[in-house]
């Protein structure tokens, strides 16, 4: 019961039941989907990025808490940070569920040190390490917002 | 509850070392045959006995060893016709690696030399992926037309439309129960249709077979698939029934060893039989296991087993109703004959997913998602369910525990 206290801390909870940055925005804004299939998670991430900063950002989409509450918590840490500081973000989240860039979890490896501190309320996903099959749908926002950026950059 | 008491539960249970089990620190709740049925310790046993006393490869040696290998696997095809009252089990019973594999045998076999461009096949909303895809891979080659049942209010198929939709067509291919809503479809009264229409029938059994007296005869179906893994057997392998004279005329699917009768450099020519459709080295120590989940299943009957379960409905959802009234919606038709033990359950504001994990800490195994089904799921609007699911070491204690643990879900998001 302690790792289910850690998974759905009230920080969660709250950002599933009041999420933050709901809905869409128009063009120029980005548009970037995100799907999981396996229990069919749904972000739908709309970017405006002005002067290489988040101006602004929408979630939307359907699924459980914590692919919802994910989305959330990242829509509040990504406004108004630079488009570097996003991509930093992103890499200290999946580092937080040792996660490395190609996604593959190590079985039995050592968790890396991460600066806990610098991802702020973030760090309430910590407890999702614990429940494997749940990381997909923690990491689902911050791989639709990865793919945002690059549309972006390509364009 | 008389069904239930009259069925020696506890006994059964015994047989399940699964169950004896802990899931953290609780005992384990197993709702989740619709995913994957537990095997008996009667059918690990012949598997490892197998193994052990008479492992060799089928068809070829003839050692004493590799002789009672082939007698073994060609008995287990006798011992699933027997069971689906075939008239032929050795020439009916094709084994395959899933149930998602007999259908792409019939899409990619019968399919392919009997459909074209202009013909049509009719299936229904309620289908799982493995009665969906194989029809769409084959349609985009061949170009004929897929047509579906719709679905009612009461999550029954809609047969308004039957004949209409059956005009013309060459095949119904639908499932004999859903595995999201439970519902049991009237597969006699669709054969006797289809028939008319001058279209085969194909019934996906794989959440019927494990659960109610079948008869292929009686019935009067065309092809029948189902998955061993489902009614307490191993899994890797499926089962594909067809009446004999469609499988004569059917070319082979996948090619190989096994197959053939002869191999020339300028060609091949396929074997007899259900041999035809089983290339390469054959699910053997499974075809073991499965002998051994028949016979088990038919030690205990499956008219009880079928009382039982439909007994264990009846509570269960009485029991959801008066504890949690609209709260907890059941996705599936209301109680009754035409209802199976699958309860997919939905909660306001409760993703699937986070039921299913909250459960889990109460021993509770149900699986979240779309089930394999997802136009269903879109034709229902919702994206996922908490799906529970019995079997035959299911009892009214274990849907006691799945309330409980569901009032701690509501109590912790509410």
């Amino acid at each position: 019961m302690a790792d289910l206290e850690e998974l759905y801390r009230e920080i969660i909870l709250d950002h599933y039941r009041n999420p933050r940055n709901r809905g869409e925005l128009e063009p120029p804004a980005v548009r970037a989907e995100g799907f999981n299939p396996l229990c069919g998670d749904e972000i739908v991430l709309s970017l405006l990025v002005e002067n290489g900063t988040v101006a602004d950002v929408k979630i939307a989409g359907s699924g459980c808490s914590i692919s919802q509450s994910s989305g959330s918590l990242m829509s509040a840490a990504i406004k108004g940070k630079t488009v570097e500081q996003a991509r930093g973000l992103i890499a200290t989240f999946k580092q937080m569920l040792s996660l490395g860039d190609d996604d593959a979890i190590e079985e039995g490896a050592e968790p890396v040190p991460v600066n806990l501190r610098s991802l702020g309320e973030l760090a309430a996903l910590q407890g999702v390490v614990k429940f494997p099959v749940r990381i997909k749908c923690a990491t689902l926002s911050w791989n639709t917002l990865a793919q945002g950026l690059d549309e972006l950059a390509a364009s | 509850m008389e069904g239930v008491t009259e069925f020696d539960l506890a006994g059964i249970r015994r047989d399940f070392p699964l169950l004896s089990e802990q899931l953290h620190g609780r005992r384990i709740v197993y709702l989740d045959s619709g995913a994957s049925a537990l095997p008996p310790h009667q059918v690990v046993t012949a598997m490892a006995t197998y193994q052990e006393t008479t492992h060799a490869n089928v068809h070829r040696g003839v050692y004493g060893t590799a002789e009672e290998a082939t007698r073994l696997y060609e008995l287990a095809r006798k011992d699933v016709g027997r069971f689906l009252g075939s008239r032929s089990g050795a020439d009916e019973v094709v084994f395959t690696k899933n149930c998602t594999e007999a259908f792409n045998l019939i899409a990619r076999s019968w399919g392919r030399a009997n459909l074209r461009s202009g013909d049509a096949v009719v299936l229904s909303e309620m289908e799982h992926h493995a009665n969906i895809v194989p029809w769409q891979q084959l349609q985009e080659m061949l170009g004929f037309e897929i047509r579906w049942i719709g679905i009612t209010e009461e999550r029954m198929l809609d047969l308004s439309n039957l004949d209409e939709l059956l005009d013309g067509a060459k095949l119904l291919s639908i499932t004999a129960t859903s595995n999201v809503l439970g519902t049991i479809n009237p597969i006699a009264h669709l054969a006797e249709r289809a028939h008319a229409a001058g279209a085969l029938i194909a019934v996906d059994a794989a959440q019927a077979v494990p659960h109610a007296p079948l008869d292929v005869r009686a019935l009067d179906v065309d092809f029948l698939a189902f998955s061993p893994h489902k009614m307490y057997g191993p899994t890797g392998i499926g089962v594909l029934w067809a009446r004999a004279e469609l499988l004569r005329a059917m070319p082979p699917f996948l090619g190989g060893g096994g197959m053939i009768k002869d191999v020339r450099l300028d060609g091949f020519v396929p074997a007899d039989g259900p041999q035809r459709f089983e290339a390469g080295t054959p699910p053997i120590t499974e075809a073991v296991g499965l002998s051994a989940a028949v016979h088990y299943l038919e030690a205990l009957g499956m008219e009880a087993v079928h009382e039982h379960e439909r007994a264990l409905t009846t509570y269960a959802l009485d029991a959801l109703e008066s504890e949690f009234g609209t709260s907890v919606a059941l996705q599936g038709p209301p109680d009754g004959p035409e209802r199976a033990g699958v309860l997919s359950l939905t909660i306001d504001g409760i993703h699937a997913h986070d039921v299913a994990q909250i459960l889990d800490t109460y021993g509770v195994c149900v699986r979240p998602g779309h089930h394999c089904a997802k136009p269903l799921m879109r034709r229902l609007g919702v994206n996922a369910t908490a799906r529970a699911s019995f079997g035959i070491y299911n009892g009214t204690d274990d849907v006691d525990i799945l309330i409980e643990a569901l009032h701690a879900t509501i109590k912790m998001f509410g």
